[in-house]
This record gives structure tokens, C-alpha cells and sequence, in this order.
């Protein structure tokens, strides 16, 4: 497939150097008895850098994602986090769920602390780390609320924070944001682009919505569905320090849209 | 409910159905119907004889020992079928098959084989509660989010952390209502178990009561039974009710 480079640059997947790759993706195939749902994925993600996995409905991002996680084994390949390769979950990786995953027993507090509570933490640090990262992602205040209490965006922000507290290097998001309404979703990617430099920590995003990838990404990967392939890396390289509404209406912004609208329209079709 | 603009309790209908009674006993049409009065008052009678005390105590025993074992069986055996594939194959079929099965048939061969005493009603109680707790466990389990699981997972939780945290915390709404249900039919179970043996409880009581024509102390003991499975089915409820703001909310 070519795409002609129009505001961004764009990059033959083989030649892609990375410097500092904190998670490395190498020769990943997944099977799904007799479907092929990956073909030979290399990927390399960066410190520091939003990546968003971008493609149409069976494309496999998200269960590549989930092999990042450590969730889904993957057929043949392996994934090197910091230098180690991983079989499973870890500690330095943390995941965001599509449909928020709250204990709907627990509240806020307790559901943000979960994972310093798997870890075996006690009671009065994790409360104290919880009520930390509660407060940074704007929801203090609702410690004490069960999920059911909030709305959709807020229980996102719930999965954020929890997310967060665990304190890893890899931050895996699987369309974080699809059950939010379109006008928390704004909100939510502006604070995205906040938290990611805020931390320094590596994102990995996956979403199916062009606008929302060219908006909060540094490099979009772009996969081809059945089975899932790698079919373009783009920087978008967006001027993040324009105000957000201006961005959105900006021709580089709206020309790197275009470009990926056209690479994937025939699967639409 | 309401009626000509006045609230009525519910307890209403029972008054109603205990005075149409009293009337029916009063008239003294057949004599399997005694007034409810007299059957109350039987049964104060009743319940300060020693032979209904020692009845009680055998019936609690065998009723609070079969339930223990549903329970302690039932639930881990849902769980599993819940969880693992293999075992859901086994057992699914035979647990489908006696949930509905006609199971007093089958408490003259319990006699046989565990003989005619306390033994046998603890089995019978068994075999009434169990399957619907083991039923209804499944379910929950089954209900579970995936996502809950892999979210647990993905921060290191171990497969009994993931039970103990996450699986069974989720399904304990359904737990519950098998065990509400598991308890209503063990008091069946436990009634009809001790009148088939008809030699030990209220099943001797019955019988005695029932061929010496004393309907005031049979049905006495009838509306003992009825409000003990209705106190006992309440008290599960309540429990249920505790965990409902999550159950409602999922």
C-alpha cells in the first residue's frame, strides 16, 4: 500500500529506528485455530510517546494489545519489555479497559487501589496513593461512590487512575474512550495529551477513530485487517501547543485525517 | 394496595383468608376444617408438648445438617461448572436432570440404603436443596465479566486470588438467591423426607396426628412449618437485600 506524504511524514515499517524502545514487538503471529489474526507484527514503542494502533474492525489491534498485556499468549514471536521478554502480566505494564473493568462492589477508592492492593500493599499507603491519583484525574470527592453512581466518563476516569497508580511504564489503552459521549471524549483526550506529559510514561493506544488517533498520538500505526499486518507507521506531528479547538481545525491536523481516511476506505467499502 | 382510598397492608389477605376460614370451621361443614381458632389455640398447645419439642429438635438437626452439606457442596461444585469446561460437561446433565426430577419417589430407596432414621432425611434434604444452589452458583459464575478477570490478571492476581476477589464476590447475588431457593425446598425435603420414613419429627407427628383425625393440632402444625420456611426464606433475603446496591447496578 502507498500513501503519498502529505502534512506528515510517512515511514516504510522496516526502516522505522527507534531510540529508546521501551517495548518491543517481534515477529508476533496469532492464530485463532485455522483464522490468522496477526501476521508477523514488528513494532517498536518509545518512551515518552503516545503510539496508537489504528484499524478497521478485525484488524486485531486490540488483541495485539492484549499480547502486549500479557493477557492473550501469542502463537510464535515474543515481547521484550525493558530489555526483558515477557510471557505474561507484569508489573510494568498496566491496562485500560474498553468497558472500564470496576469491581461494581468496590468504591472509587478501592477500585483505584486495587492494583497496590493485589501487590499486597497495605491499606493506609494504597488509600493514600489512590486518593493521589483520584484527585489528578478530577474526581475528588467520589472516593466513596460505587461505580454505578457515576456517569461513563467518570468511571473511565476511575480505570485511568487505577492505571496510574500502579506506577508502570507502559500504559496499554484499549479504546479507552468508545463508551464515553462524544463531548467527554474531547475532554478525555485533551487530559490524555496532559497526563502523557505530565509522565513520562510510554502509551500505547488503541482506537478505531482516526481523528481521536491523529489528535492524541505521536506515531500512529496503522494495521490491515485478516489477517493483522502492519501497513503504515505515521508521525503526525501536530503542534500540540496551539489550543485544543484550534488543532482540531488545523489543515496539517485535517490533511493527516485525510491521509489515513484514504489509506483505510477500501475496507470500509 | 388500596382500597376506597385507604392503604392496605399486606398482611390484609391473610386476615381475610383466616376470617373466611373461621367461618367455614364455624359452620362445621366437614371436619378436616376446624375454626382457625381452634387451631391456633391448638397450636399453643402444641408447641409446649414435649413430643413437638423433641419432633423440632430432630427436624432442625436433620434439616441444619443436609443444608450445611448443599451448601458446602453445591456452591463449589456450581463454581466449578461455572469455571471449568470439563467439569460443566460432567455434571451438567445429571444437575439438570435432578433439579427437576420427582425426587420423593426416590426417598423409599434412600431408606434402603441409609436406612429409616436421621440418616436418610439429611440425604433427602440434601438431594432437595442441592441442585438449584449448584444451579445458581454456575450462573454467576458464568455472568462474571471477562474483562474482571483480565483486569484482575493484568495486575498480577493470582487464579485463587482472582476466585476469592473477583468471581465469587461477583456471583454471590445469584449465590444467594440458589441458597434462598436451596432453603426453601430443604424444608420441603426435610417434611417430606420424615412423613415417608413416618417414624421420626414431624413426619411421626403427622402421621399420628393425621389417622387420629386431630386436624386442629395437624393443621397447627402445618402453619408452624409455613412460617418457619417463610421466616427462614426471609432471613436469606435479607442477606440478598445487604448486597443488592451492586447487584442492581451491573
Amino acid at each position: 500500500m502507498t500513501v503519498t506524504a502529505l502534512a506528515a511524514d510517512t515511514f516504510d515499517p522496516a526502516s522505522v529506528v527507534t531510540h529508546d524502545p521501551v517495548v518491543r514487538v517481534e515477529a508476533i503471529c496469532k492464530h485463532y485455530g485455522s483464522t490468522e489474526a496477526l501476521r508477523n507484527i514488528d513494532l517498536q514503542f518509545e518512551r515518552g510517546k503516545l503510539t496508537t494502533l489504528l484499524g478497521p474492525s478485525g484488524c486485531g489491534k486490540t488483541t495485539l494489545l492484549k499480547i502486549i498485556a500479557g493477557l492473550v499468549p501469542a502463537t510464535s514471536g515474543q515481547i521484550v519489555v525493558n530489555g526483558r521478554a515477557v510471557t505474561g502480566p507484569g508489573p510494568e505494564r498496566a491496562f485500560v479497559f474498553q468497558d472500564f473493568a470496576l469491581m461494581p462492589w468496590a468504591t472509587v477508592l478501592r477500585n483505584v487501589g486495587f492494583g497496590l492492593e493485589l501487590k499486597g500493599m497495605a491499606a493506609a499507603e494504597r488509600n493514600r496513593i489512590a486518593r493521589r491519583y483520584i484527585e489528578e484525574v478530577g474526581l475528588q470527592g467520589f472516593e466513596d461512590k460505587y461505580p454505578h453512581e457515576l456517569s461513563g466518563g467518570m468511571r473511565q476516569r476511575v480505570g485511568i487512575a487505577r492505571a496510574f497508580a500502579v506506577n508502570a511504564d507502559v500504559l496499554l489503552l484499549d479504546e479507552p474512550f468508545s463508551a464515553v459521549d462524544e463531548q467527554n471524549r474531547r475532554k478525555f483526550q485533551e487530559d490524555l495529551l496532559r497526563l502523557v506529559e505530565m509522565e513520562r510514561k510510554t502509551f500505547i493506544f488503541v482506537t478505531h477513530s482516526i481523528e481521536e488517533a491523529v489528535y492524541v498520538s505521536d506515531r500512529i500505526v496503522l494495521l490491515s485487517p485478516r489477517p493483522g499486518r502492519v501497513s503504515n507507521i505515521i508521525d503526525p506531528r501536530i503542534d500540540r501547543t496551539a489550543n485544543p479547538d484550534d488543532i482540531r481545525r488545523d489543515p496539517g491536523y485535517l490533511d493527516v485525517v485525510e491521509e489515513i481516511w484514504q489509506g483505510l476506505r477500501h475496507y470500509a467499502e | 394496595m388500596t382500597m376506597f382510598g385507604y392503604r392496605i397492608p399486606m398482611m390484609a389477605s391473610l386476615i381475610v383468608w383466616a376470617l373466611v376460614w373461621e367461618i367455614v370451621g364455624r359452620l362445621d361443614i366437614i371436619f378436616l376444617i376446624p375454626p382457625m381458632t381452634a387451631i391456633i389455640a391448638a397450636g399453643f398447645d402444641l408447641v409446649q408438648t414435649n413430643s413437638w419439642q423433641n419432633a423440632t429438635l430432630v427436624t432442625i438437626r436433620s434439616f441444619v445438617i443436609g443444608m450445611a452439606l448443599a451448601i458446602g457442596i453445591g456452591v463449589p461444585l456450581g463454581v466449578m461448572m461455572g469455571r471449568v469446561k470439563i467439569i460443566d460437561n460432567i455434571f451438567g446433565l445429571w444437575v439438570n436432570i435432578f433439579v427437576s426430577a420427582p425426587l420423593s419417589a426416590l426417598v423409599p430407596v434412600l431408606m434402603i440404603l441409609f436406612g429409616m432414621g436421621e440418616a436418610t432425611i439429611v440425604v433427602t434434604v440434601f438431594l432437595f436443596a442441592v441442585w438449584i444452589i449448584v444451579l445458581d452458583a454456575r450462573a454467576g459464575v458464568m455472568q462474571v465479566p471477562s474483562s474482571l478477570v483480565e483486569m484482575a490478571r493484568s495486575y498480577g492476581a493470582s487464579q485463587a486470588t482472582i476466585m476469592r476477589k473477583i468471581i465469587l464476590v461477583s456471583a454471590l447475588p445469584e449465590i444467594l438467591a440458589g441458597i434462598r431457593i436451596g432453603v426453601i425446598r430443604g424444608v420441603k425435603g426435610v417434611v417430606i423426607g420424615q412423613i415417608l420414613v413416618a417414624v421420626i419429627g414431624y413426619g411421626e407427628l403427622f402421621e399420628l396426628y393425621s389417622r387420629s383425625f386431630d386436624m386442629e393440632r395437624f393443621w397447627a402444625l402445618t402453619l408452624v412449618l409455613f412460617a418457619a420456611a417463610m421466616v427462614l426464606s426471609a432471613i436469606v433475603e435479607n442477606a440478598e437485600k445487604r448486597i443488592e446496591y451492586y447487584a442492581g447496578a451491573r
